[in-house]
């Protein structure tokens, strides 16, 4: 009947009937949406999720297409768009030259007549060639002209360390983009988080920067009917509370929220009960949900996987301090990359990426356990 | 090329067991040129190269053991297993890296060119063997990407002691060289900003070496920029992680045919320039 629903790759273990009660728990504040969540009977990998929402939304939209190196013939760098190139032909799904400035320039003078395009980075590494679009002539262009243009693309590719593949293909761009009035930005984990997130972006009639995670695409994760659902969509702007708790405020985005809940599983062990936010938006950031979180367990863990220095983490904090300074009963604990390029040995690696003991020890320092700092990366 | 192509069978050999890891792009079928170029150059010369730049560090005298030990992150490595397959760097041997973003080599060659220059002009540094030279190695993909017209430009406008060398191998990963270029004779692009153009086959270590004789002379005596289109063939996939194999089969037959070490053995044979036994002995030490 109701068999074990499990999420490859991460440690944790829900039955089907705990994960639907813990859902029930999990409504974000404020939220608008009907939360009806029945029991969950399908698993679909990020992959898939993100394949179905773009299949989705340019079967409902013939003004989305689909533009960026290898996502035609190859059927994406990563597989996202695996199919779509036989289902909607050349002149909607097109493999462009080695050339990132150029065709995402033309990606945005598209969105300027009304266009939808789905511009790909096969990382977001690459974005930087072509960052004096997505910045000077999308972001600021509803500005500049008073409203009269708008620019409704959306930016997309893979974020953030993979394994091994060295300093020119690891770095986080959430913080970088986060900082610019005129985009959004967004940071998905799970699969629903990235079709819901993906169809909002390709929907919405801003530029949205929509940042995946390599190692992410092939994780499964359990997902309602609802989700399936083709006009299924989540908010732009709205965190989601992953887990309950009354300790301590976890927030993390992509990956790290993986890491989160396996350190709030440990934790809970020791008696300490962590709340773990998944942003799944970082411009506009959820101050709302995090500060009402924060008055309520008094103690903060920001978690990044991109280098500390100017970081979303420091931005949460902030946040924190301006709006919820008295409710701290500790000062705010930011864990980050480490603030070196990447390094390819996988040893020096595993020790530049926040590790799930990392924020175990931080959430027990928030908490004033004694754990020596002499004994965390 | 014996060596350079020993030492990608067994990176290749080395990531299918597991014991490398990350993105790692070998060369194997395109070593006449990485061979044909480097070894005309001098140490003071500099090579600036792509992530597919194992070879071109084996052949610019860094040594193997230190290429390897990098491609295992270890601390022996050239780079101390920091920088990885796709980086690979030595001041001692004007080797500039080992780019991640193809086209990025470009301007950081033509950077190098430029202080070649700059040390004659300005600095009055004397030069009676001519200028430092600097060779850049870059794909068919990089020749559609801006970067590589402005440097095409200004390398020209200031005469800069430089040679660009486009490894034509008919594929940017997955997409085909014809489907992503208007004009694909990327030779061509040399006399619109000014400079030599040369399409050469790059299956052919002796034709190379002939092309690269010049064009690395004309830097060395002040004369400006060359371009050089090598038409070649990868024998095995982008990178070592990469299935998705969009080419023909019988393409590559045909290619593996012009097998440049091979070619060469039959060349050296033919002409009576060594022995069978002293061609095996070269195998055997790479």
């Amino acid at each position: 009947m109701l068999g074990i629903v499990r999420r490859k790759v991460g440690c944790e273990v829900f039955s089907a009937m705990k994960f639907s009660l813990a859902l029930r728990k999990v409504l974000p504040t404020g939220s608008a949406l009907p939360m009806n969540y029945s029991t969950a009977t399908k698993e679909i990998t990020v992959r898939e999720a993100l394949n179905s929402a773009l299949d989705e939304e340019m079967s409902a939209d013939p003004k989305v297409f689909l533009m960026g190196e290898e996502v035609g013939e190859y059927q994406g760098a990563y597989k996202i768009s695996k199919g779509l190139l036989e289902k909607y032909g050349p002149d909607r799904v097109l493999d462009t030259p080695i050339t990132e400035a150029g065709f995402a320039g033309i990606g945005v003078g598209a969105a300027y007549y009304g266009l939808r395009p789905v511009v790909e980075f096969m990382t977001f590494n690459f974005s930087l060639q072509a960052i004096d679009h997505i910045i000077n002539s999308a972001a600021k262009s509803n500005y500049m002209s008073a409203g009269q243009i708008s620019v409704p693309i959306v930016f997309r590719g893979p974020n953030g360390a993979a394994a091994g593949v060295g300093a020119q293909h690891s770095q986080c761009f959430a913080a970088w983009y986060a900082h610019v009035p005129g985009l959004k930005v967004l940071t998905p984990y799970s699969a629903e988080d990235a079709r819901g997130l993906l169809k909002a972006a390709i929907r919405d009639p801003d530029p949205v920067v929509f940042l995946e995670n390599e190692l992410l695409y092939g994780e499964s994760f359990p997902v309602s009917a609802e989700v399936l659902d083709s006009s299924f969509c989540l908010p732009i702007g709205k965190a989601k509370i992953e887990r309950e708790g009354k300790h301590v405020t976890i927030t993390a985005y992509s990956k790290m929220v993986g890491y989160a809940l396996q350190a709030a599983e440990i934790l809970s062990k020791e008696g300490i009960s962590a709340e773990v936010i998944n942003l799944r938006s970082i411009r506009p950031l959820d101050r709302a949900t995090i500060n009402a979180s924060v008055r309520k367990t008094n103690r903060l863990v920001t978690v990044e996987e991109g280098f500390p220095q100017h970081g979303v983490g420091a931005e949460i904090g902030m946040s924190v301090v301006e709006e919820s300074f008295e409710y701290l009963d500790a000062p705010v604990e930011r864990i980050a990359g480490a603030d070196v390029p990447m390094p390819y040995a996988a040893n020096l690696e595993r020790m530049a990426v926040p590790q799930v003991d990392n924020i175990v020890h931080a959430a027990k320092r928030a908490c004033y356990r004694s754990v020596p700092l002499a004994a965390t990366a | 090329m014996v060596l350079g192509r020993v030492f990608e069978d067994m990176c290749a050999q080395m990531y299918y067991r597991g014991k490398m890891f990350g993105f790692v792009h070998v060369y194997n079928g395109q070593e006449a040129f990485s061979t044909g170029f480097i070894k005309l150059l001098e140490a003071r010369d500099s090579v600036v190269s792509t992530y597919c730049d194992h070879v071109h560090a084996v052949s610019k005298g860094v040594p193997p053991r230190a290429v390897m030990a990098e491609l295992f992150g270890k601390a022996t490595g050239c780079c101390r297993g920091q920088g990885g397959s796709m980086h690979m760097f030595s001041a001692q041997h004007n080797l500039l890296g080992g780019f991640a973003f193809i086209r990025e080599g470009i301007p950081v060659a033509t950077g190098a060119a430029f202080s070649s220059m700059y040390r004659h002009e300005v600095l009055k540094e004397s030069t009676p063997n001519g200028l430092d030279v600097t060779v850049a190695f870059f794909g068919d993909g990089t020749c559609n990407n801006g970067q590589f017209f402005e440097c095409l430009n200004m390398a020209q406008l200031w005469k800069l002691p430089i040679v660009f060398v486009v490894e034509n191998n008919l594929w940017a990963m997955g997409m085909s060289h014809l489907r992503a270029t208007y004009d694909p004779e990327i030779w061509k692009k040399g006399p619109a900003f000014g400079m030599p153009g040369v399409h050469v086959d790059g299956m052919d270590v002796l034709k190379v070496r002939e092309v690269a004789i010049e064009a690395i002379a004309r830097a060395r005596r002040g004369k400006g920029p060359t371009l050089v289109e090598c038409e070649t063939y990868r024998f095995r996939g982008h990178s070592l992680a990469d299935p998705y194999e969009l080419r023909k089969p019988d393409k590559k037959a045909s290619y593996a045919a012009r097998d440049p070490i091979t070619a060469l053995r039959k060349y050296i044979l033919e002409k009576e320039l060594a022995s069978e036994a002293e061609l095996k002995d070269i195998e055997k030490k790479g």
